[in-house]
């Protein structure tokens, strides 16, 4: 506060923020990638650890013994599956009323805006079989949900044999607490929402569905299984959700120490873990899975089934069985004790899952990065919008008549079109420009934080340097490069390299075109919010700087 | 076929009864006149008339006995259940012959019934008094319905005299002493938690006292009901657990089922036939609902051991009749399970609004324990498990929307009569941090909407009292009544909320009471003796029977602060005054001077002296 007294320390204060202000961008700008990068070194990051004393302390044993015969029933699903031409209803039905839960089912159909071209569907209809095992002497208060969904093609049908083995064993125990769903749902996504949405008796996407019989109270947790063979190399872990919404962090937590448990690989973002840090392969593997979660994080979509229960304030992951070439494999048996484990464990909880982090990065499965080490980067990149409003504001000629500014404001697109303008009248739209995008992106970043780091790149250099006395063409060319369209195209191609499946050229415009219908199939079936984030905010955003570039 | 989805279900109101015989061969008829009396039931006498009190007194008074001053009946039924699972109902009645209500005395004698729960009884000016205590939720629709429901939890409803002038402290006091009877948590029901239902609950004894300004009724869904609940229960019978049917009452067998449910009523009943004079009965009840899953290990057979891992051998011997009915109305033919040993009794009921057959084993007679001078019931199924059943009514409740500022209750009620319209009365208490929208409160039924006739509705106080709606609603035949009210989510008191108070927050059950039109012709032939389980809530009229359904409590969650956040905020706010405050103390209070050029040498001299001289500066 000695500043605002003391004049001559203002004054030394002003000049070095006008003098220095673009050497200062330039190194917050770089301190920005630097820290990001940082992030994924291990010493940085905190090991990860059970918070919740419900699932850490208590013990439990697994004896879900049935692996075989579950994969007999995922095999007598796929008969009636294909007999049925769909989802076999009756079958379901029956074989759960058999293990001796409650049965209910659910049909909904939807057309979407326009046809799907990834899973080649326009009109939707289906139905979802649930099943509730009904825990004894509790009273429907609470529940846990395991899923899995009924895909079209031949995969998934040991997660559904899985599933009602797990049921059968389930159903003999006593020591259940919470109701448990077991969840058959069609089309995957759409069923889930259908589902989700009906089981809260809410409406957001316009679907259409048939009310549900049953319900459990308040579901605590879900997870959601995708398995396509019978024996499997690891288990993936996939966290993103909507929005780029993460279930607890204690989930992760949870699956991770049954698999160290229970000795099965585990992996996240497909990536195992490697225990050299302190190499440059190991360092890089580390950021490669960081960007895959941070790229996954942005696109705002959910990356499996259980990607819709997080709006609902349920925590939820799903548990995908990977089979490749390696030489140690696990069997059915194993992963049904692992989900034994875990539902176990989430059966213990008193409360909701809410002691660990909901805000974090994960480098690897035993690593992660929370909100208070991710943000500086962030605000590292948005302090550079600030120091360029400072600039604007500490300029002189700002303060002579704010009347002329206001109507500047007003009429700046007739301006452009008109083709006249003042020296003023630019450096009044850019620090609108610049603020504008500060709290575009703060606000951004705070809901999902990857979305707006990665516009943060891309934009604030662009909204940093963009004047009218730059050279036309080729700053044109550069702020077309940086547009946020050509942002998604980036993130396509080093999504597919990180993912070890380089594109061609013409691939990965397919790509991106598919990226972008299936951006805005998300918003509508789902209500994503990348999509009209990135086109009424975002877009206009750069509009604006590119009014500027061309100012007359 | 209208009649397969209402065999499994067993009502309270028994009108006939007929022992004859076990002729397995036919189908059982229970209207043979040569064998039954006809007695004219008090079908035309007030609602709140018991209909069966009359039964042993009369009995005896026909055997030229002199009735003894108290007397107790123990019961139990069990009804193998469609799902495979078996329901097993205790009921222990103790009459007591004393009055001491009307004439005001002290009475300090007591045989068979309780001491602690007499001394209540006078001390508070209880007239009725009906406490429950459930741990799991009753599945109507795979279970039919229970001999006496009640709601998850704890449930408390309390009649007092009428001349009793401080209501709400007696109560205080009553829930107290309970809850030190019982070793409960009923201590936690206090003003923000009781209602006074103005039609909900009306009294079951003697008496038509309707002024609801005498009733209190109180839950606690979140009331957890384990042994140490069952002990100080099992202590007020006669026999405690030493003989008689309470020998089968072993803890760790009751705990390890679906469903465990024991209540306590007391109501003032008649003594005689002509209602001269009155006495007290203390009716003790507990419901169990063994798991064939869970419980069965893998075989599907059921037997006393098996399920208490006890046999019968003797009947309490205070009892004045022990028995045991098992419900063999879907087995006339022995297709659906085997019973042994054979009994040579049969007894026929209409039970909510369904004839039933049992087949009764007296305990008080030596042949029924066999040679083995134990009775071990076994029962072994034969048939596959049917489906889920369509209970004539049932009701479901759970909270819409999500996010934690607004939500939706919403009560769904289904009436299963193909043709009959119904009315019944739905009583919702909800607390008062949900904070009730009261417009938003629609019934509809068959899209329509459906005005109810009668709505009683007490608004909220916060921290003070909960919202209490009541409503009688017309059903219309063979639909689903669907009543929503919306609700706001109150911030609380930082110390209001619970130590786990993500856990969230419970919503009791709603109660449904109705009268349901009965699916059983008129029985005309009545007559007077019947079983215990069956009188217990009296029936205007035989043509329908008085169900309660409650529905499955909620949980719902409030905004919930972060409890590590206090500190957090301590440090913050403690560093932004320090330094926010500070500088802005230092700004605001300092003096600002144009400073002045350097002085000459000579002058800065001559103030150095002035200053040791004591005069001004220069």
């Amino acid at each position: 506060m000695g500043l605002l007294s003391d004049p001559n320390r203002r004054k030394a204060l002003t000049t070095l923020l006008t003098r220095l202000n673009t050497p200062i961008c330039v190194v917050c700008y770089l301190a920005g990638i630097a820290w990001f990068m940082g992030l994924a070194f291990e010493p940085f990051t905190l090991r990860t650890y059970m918070s919740e004393n419900a699932m850490g302390s208590t013990m439990v044993e697994e004896r879900f013994p049935a692996g075989e015969r579950a994969l007999a029933t995922g095999r007598e699903f796929a008969g009636h599956k294909r007999k049925a031409g769909g989802m076999p209803v009756d079958w379901l039905v029956k074989t759960m009323q058999d293990r001796g839960l409650e049965v209910f089912t659910q049909s909904f159909s939807r057309t979407l805006p326009f046809p799907d071209e990834n899973k080649e569907r326009y009109m939707v209809r289906g139905i979802n079989v649930y099943g509730i095992l009904r825990a004894p002497r509790a009273p429907r208060t609470e529940a846990l949900v395991l899923s899995a969904p009924c895909s079209p093609d031949n995969s998934n049908n040991q997660a559904v044999g899985l599933l009602l083995g797990l049921a059968q064993y389930f159903r003999n125990q006593i020591y259940w607490a919470k109701d448990i769903i077991f969840l058959v749902n069609e089309h995957d996504l759409i069923g889930m929402q259908a589902w989700l949405e009906g089981y809260h008796h809410t409406n957001i996407s316009g679907m259409d569905y048939t009310p549900l019989q049953g319900r459990a109270g308040s579901i605590q947790a879900a997870l959601s299984l995708e398995l396509s063979s019978d024996v499997i190399t690891s288990l993936d872990l996939i966290l993103e959700g909507l929005n780029g919404q993460l279930p607890n962090l204690d989930l992760a937590n949870l699956f991770h120490a049954f698999c160290q448990k229970i000795g099965v690989m585990c992996t996240i973002q497909g990536k195992l873990q490697r225990s050299d840090w302190d190499t440059a392969e190991g360092y890089t593997h580390a950021v490669q899975t960081m960007m895959l979660m941070v790229l996954k994080q942005a696109s705002g979509r959910p990356w499996g089934d259980h990607g819709l229960f997080l709006r609902y304030h349920i925590e939820a992951a799903t548990v995908r069985g990977v089979n490749s070439f390696r030489q140690y494999k696990t069997d059915t048996t194993t992963v049904g004790r692992l989900l034994e484990g875990m539902f176990r464990k989430l059966n213990n909880l008193l409360e909701r899952l809410h002691q660990s982090y909901f805000f974090y990065l994960m480098p690897s499965l035993s690593r992660f990065v929370s909100i208070g080490y991710y943000m500086p980067a962030f605000g590292l990149l948005a302090t550079i919008l600030l120091l360029r409003v400072s600039l604007h504001c500490l300029n002189p000629d700002m303060y002579k008549s704010w009347m002329l500014q206001f109507k500047v404001i007003c009429c700046s697109p007739l301006r452009f079109i008109s083709g006249e303008g003042t020296e003023q009248g630019w450096r009044v739209l850019k620090l609108v420009a610049l603020l504008y995008l500060a709290v575009l992106l703060g606000c951004t970043a705070l809901i999902n934080f990857s979305l707006g780091f990665i516009l943060a790149i891309t934009l604030v250099p662009v909204a940093a340097c963009v004047t009218p006395h730059l050279p036309k063409a080729v700053s044109a060319l550069a702020m077309v490069l940086l547009s946020p369209g050509c942002t998604i195209l980036y993130c396509v191609f080093i999504f597919q390299e990180l993912q070890e499946a380089p594109v061609s050229l013409s691939e990965g415009w397919m790509l991106f075109l598919s990226v972008i219908s299936q951006g805005i199939l998300d918003h509508s079936l789902f209500g994503s919010l990348v999509y009209p984030l990135l086109a009424l905010l975002v877009y206009p955003c750069w509009l604006l700087l590119w009014n500027i570039l061309f100012w007359k | 076929m209208t009649s397969g989805c209402f065999v499994a279900r067993v009502a309270f109101g028994v009108d006939a009864r007929v022992e004859k015989p076990n002729d397995v061969t036919g189908p059982v008829s229970s209207s043979e006149p040569g064998q039954s009396e006809s007695a004219a039931v008090s079908s035309g006498g007030p609602v709140a008339a018991p209909v069966s009190e009359a039964d042993e007194p009369a009995e005896a008074a026909a055997g030229g006995a002199v009735s003894p001053p108290d007397q107790c009946d123990e019961e139990l039924v069990l009804r193998p259940l469609r799902s495979g699972d078996i329901y097993a109902s205790f009921q222990f009645r103790t009459q007591w012959d004393t009055d001491f209500l009307h004439h005001g005395k002290k009475v300090s004698h007591y045989r068979l019934f309780p001491k602690s729960l007499g001394q209540v009884l006078s001390k508070f000016s209880v007239r009725e008094l009906h406490i429950s205590f459930t741990q799991g939720y009753w599945r109507t629709m795979q279970w039919g319905q229970p001999f006496i429901p009640s709601p998850p939890g704890a449930e408390l409803w309390v009649w007092f005299h009428n001349t009793v002038e401080d209501v709400d402290g007696n109560w205080k006091e009553l829930v107290n002493v309970l809850s030190g009877i019982f070793c409960a948590s009923l201590n936690f029901i206090d003003s923000t938690n009781t209602v006074q239902p103005s039609a909900s609950f009306k009294p079951l004894g003697l008496g038509n006292v309707t002024d609801h300004r005498f009733l209190r009724y109180a839950t606690l869904p979140r009331e957890i009901v384990c042994t140490e609940n069952l002990t100080p229960w099992k202590k007020l019978l006669p026999c405690g657990s030493k003989a008689g049917l309470a020998v089968l009452l072993k803890s760790e067998k009751l705990f390890h089922s679906s469903f465990h449910s024991q209540a306590v009523h007391i109501r003032p009943v008649c003594k005689d036939w002509q209602c001269t004079s009155t006495a007290w009965e203390l009716r003790q009840t507990l419901n169990v609902v063994f798991d064939i899953y869970t419980s069965g290990q893998g075989k599907k057979e059921w037997s006393l051991f098996k399920m208490f891992s006890r046999t019968l051998t003797e009947a309490c011997p205070l009892a004045s009749s022990s028995k045991v009915y098992v419900d063999v109305t879907d087995n006339p033919e022995g297709e659906l399970f085997d019973l042994s040993p054979v009994t040579p009794l049969l007894s026929t009921a209409v039970v909510l609004g369904d004839r039933r057959t049992y087949s009764v084993y007296d305990l008080t007679k030596k042949e029924t324990f066999g040679q083995l001078r134990s009775l071990n019931l076994v029962l072994r199924w034969k048939g596959e498990s049917g489906d889920m059943l369509r209970p004539l009514l049932h009701a479901e409740r759970y909270v819409a929307g999500f996010g934690l500022q607004t939500g939706e209750i919403h009560t769904l009620i289904y009436n299963n009569h193909p043709y009959r319209a119904f009315p019944v009365l739905l009583l919702d208490s909800v607390p008062w941090y949900l904070r009730l929208y009261i417009h938003t409160l629609t019934v509809t039924s068959k899209t329509r909407e459906n005005k109810p006739s009668y709505i009683h509705y007490q608004p909220s106080k916060d921290r003070l009292r909960p919202h209490l709606l009541e409503m009688l609603v017309q059903l219309p035949p063979h639909s689903v009544t669907e009543v929503t009210v919306q609700f706001e989510r109150a911030l609380l008191k930082w110390t209001e909320y619970t130590p786990d108070p993500n856990h969230g927050f419970y919503v009791g059950s709603s109660v449904i009471s109705a009268l349901v039109p009965s699916v059983v012709a008129m029985d005309t032939n009545s007559t007077q003796e019947r079983p215990l389980f069956s009188s217990f809530f009296p029936t205007k009229e035989e043509s329908s029977y008085f169900v309660r359904v409650y529905t499955e409590p909620l949980l719902v969650n409030l905004p919930t602060p972060d409890f590590s956040m206090p500190y957090n905020v301590i440090c913050l706010t403690c560093t932004v005054v320090a330094v926010g405050y500070g500088s802005f103390y230092n700004l605001l209070t300092r003096t600002f001077q144009v400073e002045e050029p350097s002085q000459s040498l000579a002058k800065r001299l001559a103030n150095v002296i002035r200053r040791i001289r004591g005069v001004p500066l220069l």
